[in-house]
């Protein structure tokens, strides 16, 4: 995948992108499992849609049939790209 | 007797299970808990469709099988056969929302591996069309290898096929094998799910879907939390004001029937018991009973409507500051009413570390019952001054106690969170589900079982201890001139009180009201009354209670009581339902504790300081 490959929470609301890639590591045992059960995962499609009304967190996303809410340290592992969507 | 064939209800959050649970089971359902976690086990009764009787167990909603919530343990070991308290079932009835397959049917295969005889409910189908997706059932069956039928579980589609369907199932005689489940990767699953959805999926028309719409509306940044406060404003107006009316009835009415019961008996200690220990008792525990059923009514429409996910979306961020998740929003708000509700509603929180801080910290929200008791002594005791335009002196002590209980209830859960209850989340991780409208029965269902739980529960502890304090109030009996409350054995603890609490500036009176005070808040009002009524001559009797207060306790007293009301847990309601809903004596003993120790040094602290400035 070629193009600019930036972190989840900095997506602008309402752009739909591609998951790129994961930082699992970064993240807690139970975080990661939990990502995984929502389907996070390479070559899904993710769309940011809203932002927590006190200091914009957490974030509210769509990730495949799914939205989901996770806070931004959670989404900052998530590396995503907007090539080709 | 052979136990009737289990069926277990499997499937992830929001995939309908309950609604399908309920429709299947209808009200022949009984809660209850599994041995040593706070879990609950809901079971209920069906009847096949060759007319034998068969059991469903509803296991908690799970995203698979290597749990993060002791939900989803009990969900995994159930199914394993490994949980106590529970046989193995016989048949596994996976729920799987239509309009989420891709998510849900990596659940779905993991469970199919366990090789238990399964039936798949494409539930929620009805949905899935409004949605513009069409899906076939058949491709769906094919590729599981397990029959898949439609269901709409909350207008009964489907039902007597996935009757029929687990009939068959249960028929052929089969071995059930109960393996340690799959080994397969997440991930690996995630993908393979991901192919047999798309391969399921016949057309899907993009629409701008509902649950979209409203999301808009209900999670903008602006208009978002003003819905939020009305909403929260009208449950909280509800709890805290339409409750009074049925529950002031109920109580006055057990009252009126003690007495009336009482007249019929002769005088003595049989007839006290009856009239001031057992119906006292049962007015005590009945008086909760309309704010639960309002409290839970607007828990239980929240969370069908899926609105409750966006009010915790909306409030995670303040929340957080405090270490607890968004979830803990609406169970402490409920505490301003009442911490009884209050703690009951922390179920719906998942992370089980947070829902302990939670519980820990909802009787420092100041509850109506404490109202009573600052009313009485900001009136006898601050003047009725103004400080500021329209700012009265009494309201802004009154405001003050308030917020003492919202920022103690803060720091505490700060500090729980990082010592006593540490490790908690501290992340927040939710599926915001689709927004569907609410059915009657189903919140009949939860209300009724509410309603049994608390009265089961709680409400036997709440009776035992108010005919304990009963006796312990009138025995031995007073003499010709001597006072009940002297010789009782309620009167000779209060001396031993006395001598605890003397340093913080409390007289014997107040030692003597903070027992019977333990029942409720407020029947210290009242048993300050009984002793000041007691002790009045002739012509001090006009006097009001505010009155007689004023002329005999110092304001650094008076202040010191205003403070130990903030903190101390004078109320037995409480800590059993803390016992209840934490499955033990542990943490209601800890969380006793904590608080009368904050109580005394916070009472302790104010007489001195007042005391230091001459209003000793």
């Amino acid at each position: 995948m070629t193009g600019p490959i930036i972190p989840l929470d900095q997506l602008k609301l309402g752009t739909r992108a591609r998951i790129a890639a994961i930082d699992w590591d970064s993240l807690g045992d139970a975080e990661a499992n939990r990502l995984k059960q929502f389907g996070f995962d390479e070559g899904v499609t993710i769309e940011p849609l809203h932002l927590g009304p006190f200091g914009k967190d957490p974030l509210a996303v769509k990730v495949g049939r799914m939205t989901v809410a996770i806070r931004k340290a959670q989404a900052r592992a998530v590396k995503v790209s907007t090539e080709g969507v | 007797m052979n136990p009737l064939p289990l069926v277990a209800v499997a499937g992830n959050p929001n995939a309908g299970k309950s609604a399908l649970f309920n429709a299947l089971t209808g009200a022949r359902q009984k809660v209850g808990n599994y041995p040593g976690v706070t879990v609950e086990r809901h079971v209920g009764r069906a009847t096949l469709a060759d007319g034998a009787p068969v059991e469903f167990v509803d296991l908690p909603g799970a995203y698979g099988l290597d749990p993060s919530s002791p939900d989803e343990a009990v969900t995994r070991d159930v199914l394993l056969g490994k949980q106590k308290g529970e046989r193995l079932p016989q048949a596994l009835l996976i729920v799987v929302d239509a309009s989420n397959l891709d998510n849900h049917l990596r659940f779905a295969l993991q469970l199919i591996d366990l090789g238990l005889p399964t039936v798949i409910a494409l539930n929620m189908i009805d949905l899935a069309k409004r949605d513009g997706l069409e899906l076939d059932a058949g491709k769906l069956e094919q590729e599981l290898g397990v029959p898949v039928v439609e269901t709409v579980a909350v207008r009964k589609r489907g039902l007597d096929e996935v009757m029929a369907r687990l009939n068959e199932l249960l028929l052929q005689p089969r071995k059930i094998r109960a393996g340690e489940g799959p080994t397969h990767d997440l991930l690996t699953l995630q993908r393979r799910a991901r192919e047999i959805a798309v391969g399921a999926i016949v057309r899907e028309t993009p629409v701008r879907r509902i649950t979209h719409r409203l999301d808009g509306v209900l999670l903008h940044p602006i208009a978002g939390p003003i819905i939020l406060a009305v909403v929260m404003f009208l449950m909280f107006q509800a709890v805290f004001s339409w409750s009074a009316i049925p529950a002031d009835a109920l109580e006055a009415a057990t009252l009126d029937l003690g007495a009336a019961i009482g007249n019929a008996l002769p005088p003595g200690a049989i007839r006290s018991l009856i009239v001031d220990g057992v119906f006292a008792g049962v007015g005590a525990v009945i008086v909760f009973l309309p704010q639960i059923l309002i409290l839970f009514a607007f828990i239980l429409v929240l969370e069908s409507t899926g609105y409750m996910v966006r009010a915790a979306f909306i409030m995670d961020r303040l929340m957080s500051h405090a270490g607890l998740s968004g979830r803990a929003f609406i169970p402490l708000l409920s505490s301003f009413a009442c911490a009884v509700p209050g703690i009951m509603a922390t179920r719906t929180i998942d992370d089980p570390k947070d829902r302990l801080t939670t519980i820990l910290v909802a009787p420092l929200m100041t509850c109506s019952a404490r109202l009573p008791v600052y009313t009485l002594i900001i009136a006898a005791f601050i003047p009725a001054v103004t400080v500021g335009p329209g700012i009265g002196l009494q309201g802004l002590i009154l405001f003050g106690l308030y917020i003492a209980g919202i920022v103690s209830a803060l720091l505490a859960a700060i500090v729980l969170s990082k010592t006593a209850v540490k490790g908690g989340g501290g992340a927040f991780m939710m599926e915001l589900p689709k927004y569907q409208l609410p059915r009657l029965k189903d919140v009949l269902i939860g209300l009724w079982q509410r309603a049994m739980i608390f009265l089961k529960r709680a409400g036997t502890i709440i009776l035992g201890t108010t005919i304990v304090l009963w006796a312990l109030a009138s025995f031995p009996q007073a003499g010709p001139g001597q006072k009940q409350s002297d010789v009782s054995i309620a009167g000779h603890i209060a001396d031993g009180i006395h001598t605890v609490v003397a340093p913080i500036g409390f007289n014997k009176d107040i030692s003597l009201a903070l027992l019977p005070a333990m029942a409720a808040r407020e029947v210290a009002v009242a048993a300050i009354g009984t002793v000041y009524s007691l002790d009045a001559t002739s012509d001090q009797g006009v006097q009001t209670l505010e009155q007689r207060l004023a002329g005999r306790w110092s304001l650094a007293t008076a202040l010191a009581f205003l403070v130990w009301f903030v903190f101390a847990p004078q109320c037995i309601s409480t800590i059993a339902v803390t016992r209840r809903e934490t499955n033990g004596w542990k943490w209601p003993m800890f969380m006793v504790g904590y608080l009368f120790v904050l109580a005394y040094i916070a009472a302790g602290a104010t007489y001195w300081t007042a005391v230091a400035f001459g209003l000793g």
